[in-house]
């Protein structure tokens, strides 16, 4: 079956919703407006305010009544509209969900889950294009998970809510629109694991979230010169799946990461930082990464597109870690 | 606003009560003072001497399964909800046996049991925490109250008004009991805040407040019963300005210079315990050998809280990482 991803995602909370009476949404324009991409539309005709609730312009105190009410025995969905946004309420989301447990000698948790769009490529400059993803993968405590395919679209709420602990989900905004097929598959969708998407023998890509298609079409560019690619789609930002890398690594030799989080401090420098501990010498060459340039994402659409990871670079990237001419 | 007045005669056993707590934890206090000198206790300390009437009137008016969510200044709270005093201070000497087996120290005690939720440090962070628990009661058809404490500094704080809003807007069952020492660690409120009666910030959100003389615990105590009452019969939240004092520094690592020693003797001859006592011998209830007899069980329960945090044991450090996530983290 054929369907997008913002229907894939659309299921996963209507599933969630229909089958856990503790389960219900909160966040700004999730109801009457139908969620600002569209994911919730309908939700509140067939679920109605209660489990469907706006929220107000807070996110600290939207986010934070997230965590209250999850301390209390629901299971709250909260959707943040953008990443940009979500920096009003990372004190909550890093100074107590992510510490609840922990801090309280294992007495409470706190099953939460945040979603949240990220990442730029629609020309809505800088206040609503970037990738901080990394921000929350730096803090124990926390699951972070970019779904990057309609299986995982369709079952990353399943398996966060399965987690009992605070899972925020990452949803690169021009996913929303892309169509595959739905296939059996998501259906074991954890948030412990990589995936293999393609397999290669020449060299490694890892991507994640909206540079996974990106990582896809380099692969396919490169299939065409005789060069066979490795692509990996994390999936999970926080914990990393370290050994699904390293093994691939261990066959190719030879890595390259494309992150759209700016270069310095992402986590494509805690890949490569990882890749050096545990397979330094299984490396024919340095590791390589495709980052966004390190400035606001900018306007235009030419400077947008020069800005981010694009296939062309990640292709020049893969032939000079494999010492061949661009 | 309601100004409140005590009720004219008190019931001995309830006066009895409250004397009681307001000693323990006087005494449990004084006795962290000399165990942070002695290096037992580290890290911040914030001693609540003076403030006790507050907390023990307040939490004298919640049901057992209401929940509490205070701040970093709580160990009178946690005493008066009847958390176990030994458990508190294994947990401020950081050993195992501690409510969060040392993870918490001072300012994060937290009890599952009796719905104590801690024990937050950020200023104002409890806020938005309280409004989700009230908001969980409520869909779930629980008539259960949230009560939060919080100091006149998180007024400040965004979060104060983003919850109060949220909290009047869905009409949840919170009392915000502000406890107002006047002083956010050495900023003065009227140094910092251009509305300094808090009762008219809360008055924007739509929601009924009252202000009540916070060294004296009955008139604490009425005033949250009548806060919780409002909020039990769905009314939506309720707000309390309790006017306190500390009579110590902020921390133990605070020298103080930012307060009139005038101003500090002035308060302490309102104090909430001698004020109380001072009523019950008046009235007949209390005589010199029932406060020397609650004064000492007090000292005896603090002595026992002691043994038990000394006989207590150090969490292994392979266990460093343990309850992180449902599962371990990679």
């Amino acid at each position: 079956m054929k369907i997008s991803y913002r229907e894939a995602m659309r299921e996963a909370l209507r599933e969630a919703l229909a089958r856990d009476p503790r389960v219900f949404l909160m966040g700004e324009d999730v109801g009457k407006y139908g969620g600002s991409y569209a994911v919730s539309k309908g939700f509140l005709d067939e679920f109605g305010p209660e489990r469907v609730r706006d929220a107000p312009l807070s996110e600290l105190a939207f986010v934070g009544a997230g965590i209250g009410a999850a301390l209390g025995g629901m299971r709250p969905i909260v959707e943040v509209m953008t990443v940009n946004f979500s920096l009003l309420a990372l004190d909550p989301i890093v100074n107590t969900a992510a510490l609840y447990r922990h801090m309280s000698g294992g007495q409470f948790h706190v099953p939460l889950i945040i979603r949240m769009a990220t990442g730029a490529g629609r020309q809505l400059a800088a206040q609503h294009s970037h990738s901080l993803e990394n921000w929350y993968a730096h803090v124990p405590g926390l699951t972070v998970v970019a779904p990057a395919t309609i299986d995982d679209a369709r079952g990353v709420v399943a398996a966060a809510l399965a987690l009992e602990d605070p899972v925020v989900i990452f949803e690169h905004a021009l996913l929303y629109n892309t169509e595959g097929e739905l296939t059996d598959a998501w259906r074991a969708c954890d948030l412990r694991t990589a995936r293999l998407m393609r397999e290669g023998r020449d060299l490694t890509l890892v991507a994640w979230g909206g540079t996974l298609g990106k990582a896809l079409a380099a692969a396919d560019e490169l299939a065409a010169a005789g060069i066979e690619a490795d692509v990996i789609d994390l999936r999970v930002l926080r914990p990393l799946d370290d050994a699904t890398v390293m093994a691939s690594i261990r066959r190719t030799h030879r890595a390259v990461i494309v992150d759209e989080g700016w270069r310095s401090g992402s986590l494509a420098a805690e890949l490569m930082a990882r890749i050096l501990e545990q397979a330094l010498y299984d490396l024919d060459a340095p590791v390589a990464r495709v980052c966004s340039e390190e400035v606001p994402i900018p306007y235009a659409k030419h400077l947008e597109d020069a800005a981010l990871p694009q296939p062309a670079k990640i292709v020049a990237a893969a032939r000079r870690v494999l010492g061949k001419a661009t | 606003m309601n100004e409140t007045a005590p009720p004219p005669m008190v019931p001995r056993e309830l006066a009895l009560a409250l004397l009681t707590d307001m000693v323990r934890i006087r005494r449990f206090e004084e006795r962290c003072a000399d165990l942070y000198g002695q290096l037992k206790i580290r890290g911040f300390l914030h001693l609540y001497i003076g403030e006790e009437a507050v907390a023990v009137g307040a939490v004298r008016a919640l049901a057992p399964d209401d929940a509490i969510v205070a701040t970093y200044r709580e160990h009178g709270h946690a005493l008066a909800r009847g958390v176990s005093a030994e458990r508190i201070m294994a947990e401020m000497y950081g050993k195992r046996e501690g409510l969060s087996r040392g993870r918490g120290g001072s300012m994060h005690l937290f009890d599952a049991a009796t719905r104590f939720y801690g024990g937050n440090a950020i200023v104002g962070g409890g806020l938005p925490l309280a409004v989700g628990l009230a908001l969980a009661d409520r869909m779930q058809g629980r008539a259960r109250a949230t009560a939060v404490f919080f100091g006149e500094g998180a007024v400040a704080e965004g979060a104060f008004h983003e919850s109060m809003n949220l909290a009047a807007l869905w009409r949840l069952p919170v009392a915000f009991f502000c406890e107002n020492n006047f002083y956010a660690m050495g900023t003065a409120l009227v140094r910092s805040e251009s509305q300094t009666d808090l009762c008219v910030k809360a008055a924007a959100f739509g929601v009924p407040t009252s202000r009540v003389d916070g060294m004296d615990v009955l008139a604490v105590h009425h005033a949250a019963r009548e806060a919780l009452d409002h909020v039990r019969r769905g009314a939506g939240p309720y707000f309390v300005e309790f006017q306190t004092y500390r009579y110590r520094a902020h921390s133990m690592f605070d020298p103080d210079l930012y307060r009139d020693k005038a101003e500090i003797e002035a308060w302490k001859k309102r104090g909430p315990i001698h004020k109380l006592t001072h009523r019950m011998k008046a009235e007949g209830s209390l005589d010199e050998d029932d406060f020397l007899a609650l004064d000492a069980a007090a000292i005896a329960e603090v002595e026992r809280a002691v043994a038990f945090a000394e006989a207590g044991s150090w969490e292994p450090v392979e266990d460093l990482a343990r309850d992180l996530c449902a599962e371990p983290a990679r």
